[in-house]
Formats: C-alpha cells, structure tokens, sequence
C-alpha cells in the first residue's frame, strides 16, 4: 500500500485515524447473493429447498442494535452496502485497513457438506464483491468448524489470496474451542500467518449459559461474556496455545473489563490444581497476555475514566487491544468510539500498533 | 545457629516425615531415599500447615496430552491451597522465584560426635552406636 494520505498522516501522530478497523460487517443480503458462489449442485438445492434467511439468532438484522439508525437505510439490511461502509466506516474514521466479519449461519447448519460449500461461497463473495473492489478491506476466512478437514480445505484455498489476515470462529459452538478437534484448523492458520478471530454469536445448540437456557435475549447477550471465558480456559488448558506457539486469538466483541478478574481466578485456580494439565507450565494469564487479543467495541466501561485507567493497568499490558467500530451495529454514538480513560499514547497502539502485531498478514500491506 | 538434635535416624524412614518443634517453631522433617530435608510448618501463602500436606511427585510434559511423573514424593502439597513446594529446596514450583517455605540445613550425625558437643539435644538420649538427624535453626 502507498504511504497515507496527509490527512490519515496526520491523524495516525495525533491517535484519531489511520486506524486498522479490527471489526466490520459487511452482511450477507440473502442466499440469492451466494449463488452464483455456489456450484450447480448446491444451487439447485438452494433454490428447489428454498434456503434462505441464514442469518444468526443471536443478533438479528431486525433489532436495532444490529444498525445505527444513522448507518442504516430503510428497507435496507444494515452492512449490505459497500458505499455505506465506505462512508460510515473507512472515510468516518479515517481507517487504514478494516477487517470484514460476515456472519451468516455455517456453524448452525447441521450438513457439513452444504456448510463447507457455503462457506466456501462467502469466502468468494466476500473477496469478489468487497475486498476486489475497496482495497482498504481485509478479510476473515469463514469456515465450517463441524468438520476440521473440510476447513482446512478451506483455509489453504483462501490462504493464497494474502489479503484474507484470520479465519474466523463464533464463540459458542457445540464444543470449548481449545478442543483438539479444532488443532488443525489452528495448525493451518498459524502455518500461514493468519490469526484465529472468536466473534460473539452463538449456533445455539447448546444453551447459551452454562446453567441451562435464559428467558431473554438481554441474559443472552451478557452471557456472552462468560462463554469467551469458557473458550479462553478451554485454550489454555487443552494446551492449544502450547500447541501452536505463534498462533494470535482474537476475541471479536467479547468485552475486556473482566479481564483482571478473571485472569485473578484462572492463576489461583492453576496453582491448586495445576497436575491435572503438566503442559501448562506458566499462569494462564501469561499464555493469555500472550497469544490473546481484544477488540476495542463493545467496551461495558466502568463509571469513570479513572476507573478505566485503573482497569487497564490491571490488565496489564497495552498490547492486547484492538481498535474496532464494530459497523454497523450499533454500540456508541456519533464518533465516540474511545472510551474514557484511553491515553493517547494508548489510542495509537490500540488503532495501529496492536492490530499490526496481532494480524501478521496487515503488516505487508503496511510497509 | 545451634544445632539441635531432633531425632533418631531410624525414627523418620524413608518417605516419611516427623513434625518437631524447636526454639517454638514447627519444623518438618522429610526422608526422602535415606536424604533429609527441614522445611518451616508455615505455607508463605497463607500460614496453612504446609508439612502436613500431600506428598505428591512432580507431574510434567512435554507437550499437551502427555503426561510424566518424576521425583515421586519429593513435592509437598499444602492441604490447603493445593500449592506445591520442592521440599529439596522450598521453591513453590509455580512462583520459584518469589514464593519460598523457609528450609534449615539438616544433617546426619553419629551419636558418638554428639556426645561431644556443641549440640541441643531434645528430649530423648543420645546414644553413642546410633544416628541422629541434626537441624540448624
């Protein structure tokens, strides 16, 4: 990529732009929009079964949270449009880069078959319709986790195509993601560069809180949080970072504030019980600190700026946050997308450095 | 530092440990393989009796899934937190470095060097054909 405009320069020394936009969603408007991704065969099931509306319960395009009002058009599903995201969300924030994140229901599909070829099918719109035709946009590799093999399959046709930087996961599956099921999913990724994203979300298989099925969709959604825990204990423990040593983990809308927390918990816990998993042999928090990374939106703040700082001195290092406007769902207003408490000097390893050590695949791009 | 005699040889076979109070601090002392070791009776973490605790070996491995087990019964459970210590060298085997069980040298020595002196003998009688284990504290 050439060097910044003078404008994105001047935001980059000063921490407000030339950011790398670590979540974005450009949406799926429907099966119709696949098709011609699809081969014959999955086309003519697709229309003869009249498939269509795969999109995830657990945020759907109708609520309102799923699209400012000011980024959306009537009529119009949120994220569908490549002019909107251009306006709202590259030229809005003076990003750099921005990562796109389709969600649409592979991992919900029971067919492994059908959720292979559909994924393969996003993977080709998504390069052919966004990244070939904004170059500002990286892409997340959609897979279909319920069978390994094919997603590695996957991830080696997709690696080719530098410009796809993570593949892509939801939070809550059919199974804790550290899982040795998934270790090849993770061996491809590290072999080729590309960073593991956790996006919130959930196939909802399973219930989506460990004490059983909540009424509501407000418990759902906090629940959320609990479940990144789950997966994180599950990585380290299952030895999946210890597996894969160069491997990044990004948590895509997880939240951040119950890092100190829960990292607190996880040590205390380790050192009573640590025989039970000889091959983690530091805290977990370490092996979090250092192969797991955060996106900045939604961020559930504390009361306070100060509060915020504290907070992030408990974390306890600086590189673990992502810049992210999380477009176009709705998660603050206007061009508030930092949260009091943020130093500047933070803002700029948040907008630029930490995206750029987490996606080793943006660093070309950057040079 | 005295040097306090604070049993027979012959009282703490191997793989066992003894409980003594000296100078009104609980010490433990372990046998490992016919090796003794003193550790203070105070976990660094919480003042838990940690000499009372599990002995357990250390479990390690290579890589995730497999699993190796060495030096059986040379690490001390605190019963606890579960906390382990290297009774070779009261290191916590998860914070070597900054949490640490006070350890007092110990020695073996012939009743017949003890009836010299300059020894503490506690309450039982040297005798000059056995061996005692001698602590510093």
């Amino acid at each position: 990529m050439s060097q910044p405009a003078a404008h994105i320069a001047q935001g980059i020394a000063q921490g407000i732009a030339g950011g790398i936009d670590c979540d974005v969603h450009p949406a799926i408007p429907g099966m119709a929009a696949l098709l011609p991704y699809l081969d014959p065969y999955w086309q003519e099931q697709v229309a003869v079964r009249g498939i269509d509306g795969l999109d995830l319960s657990s945020f759907p395009p109708q609520m309102a949270a799923h699209g400012r009002a000011d980024w959306r058009d009537k009529g119009e599903k949120p994220g569908t449009s490549l002019a909107r995201l251009r306006a709202d969300a590259l030229d809005g924030f003076g990003t750099q880069l921005a990562i796109c994140n389709p969600l649409y229901g592979v991992l919900a599909i029971y067919n492994e078959h059908f959720a292979a070829a559909l994924a393969r099918a996003i993977n080709a719109w998504l390069a052919a319709e966004w990244l070939d035709r904004e170059s500002r946009l990286r892409g997340s590799i959609t897979v279909a986790t319920q069978n390994p093999e094919l997603a590695v399959d996957e991830i080696e046709r997709c690696a080719t195509d530098p410009r796809f930087v993570q593949v892509l996961l939801l939070n809550q599956g059919d199974t804790p993601l550290g899982n040795r099921r998934f270790w090849p999913i993770y061996a491809a990724a590290e072999r080729h560069g590309l960073s593991i994203g956790i996006h919130a979300g959930s196939i909802f298989r399973h219930a989506t809180t460990s004490n059983g099925w909540p009424s509501y969709h407000l418990e759902d959604y906090a629940a959320h949080a609990q479940s990144f825990q789950s997966n994180l204990l599950s990585l380290v423990h299952e030895g999946a970072f210890t597996r894969h040593p160069g491997l990044i983990f990004v948590m895509i809308e997880s939240g951040f504030t119950w890092l100190p927390t829960f990292l607190w918990r996880a040590n205390k816990t380790w050192r009573g019980v640590r025989a039970e998993v000889p091959w983690v042999d530091r805290p977990p928090s370490e092996y979090i600190r250092d192969h797991v990374r955060f996106t900045l939106q939604p961020t559930d703040a504390p009361p306070t700026g100060a509060d915020m700082a504290r907070l992030l001195a408990m974390i306890g290092r600086d590189n673990m946050l992502l810049f992210s406007t999380d477009y176009p769902h709705w998660q603050f207003d206007g061009d508030n997308v930092w949260p009091d408490g943020f130093s500047n000097a933070l803002k700029r390893r948040v907008l630029r450095d930490n995206p750029m050590n987490a996606y080793p695949r943006l660093k070309e791009a950057l040079q | 530092m005295p040097r306090h005699v604070v049993a027979p040889v012959a009282d703490i076979p191997p793989g066992t440990r003894k409980i003594v109070t000296i100078r009104g601090r609980e010490i433990g002392i372990f046998n490992l393989a016919g090796e003794f070791f003193a550790l203070l009776n105070r976990c660094p973490h919480q003042g838990a009796e940690l000499c009372r605790g599990t002995l357990v070996g250390l479990a390690t491995s290579p890589e995730p899934g497999v699993f190796e087990l060495s030096r059986r019964g040379e690490m001390l459970k605190c019963p606890w937190h579960g906390w382990e210590y290297d009774i070779r060298t009261g290191q916590s085997w998860c914070d070597p470095n900054d949490t640490k069980v006070r350890a007092y040298p110990v020695t073996v020595e012939p009743g017949e060097t003890l009836a010299k002196g300059p020894f503490v003998a506690e309450t039982f009688p040297v005798a000059v054909e056995q061996d005692y284990v001698v602590v510093d504290v």
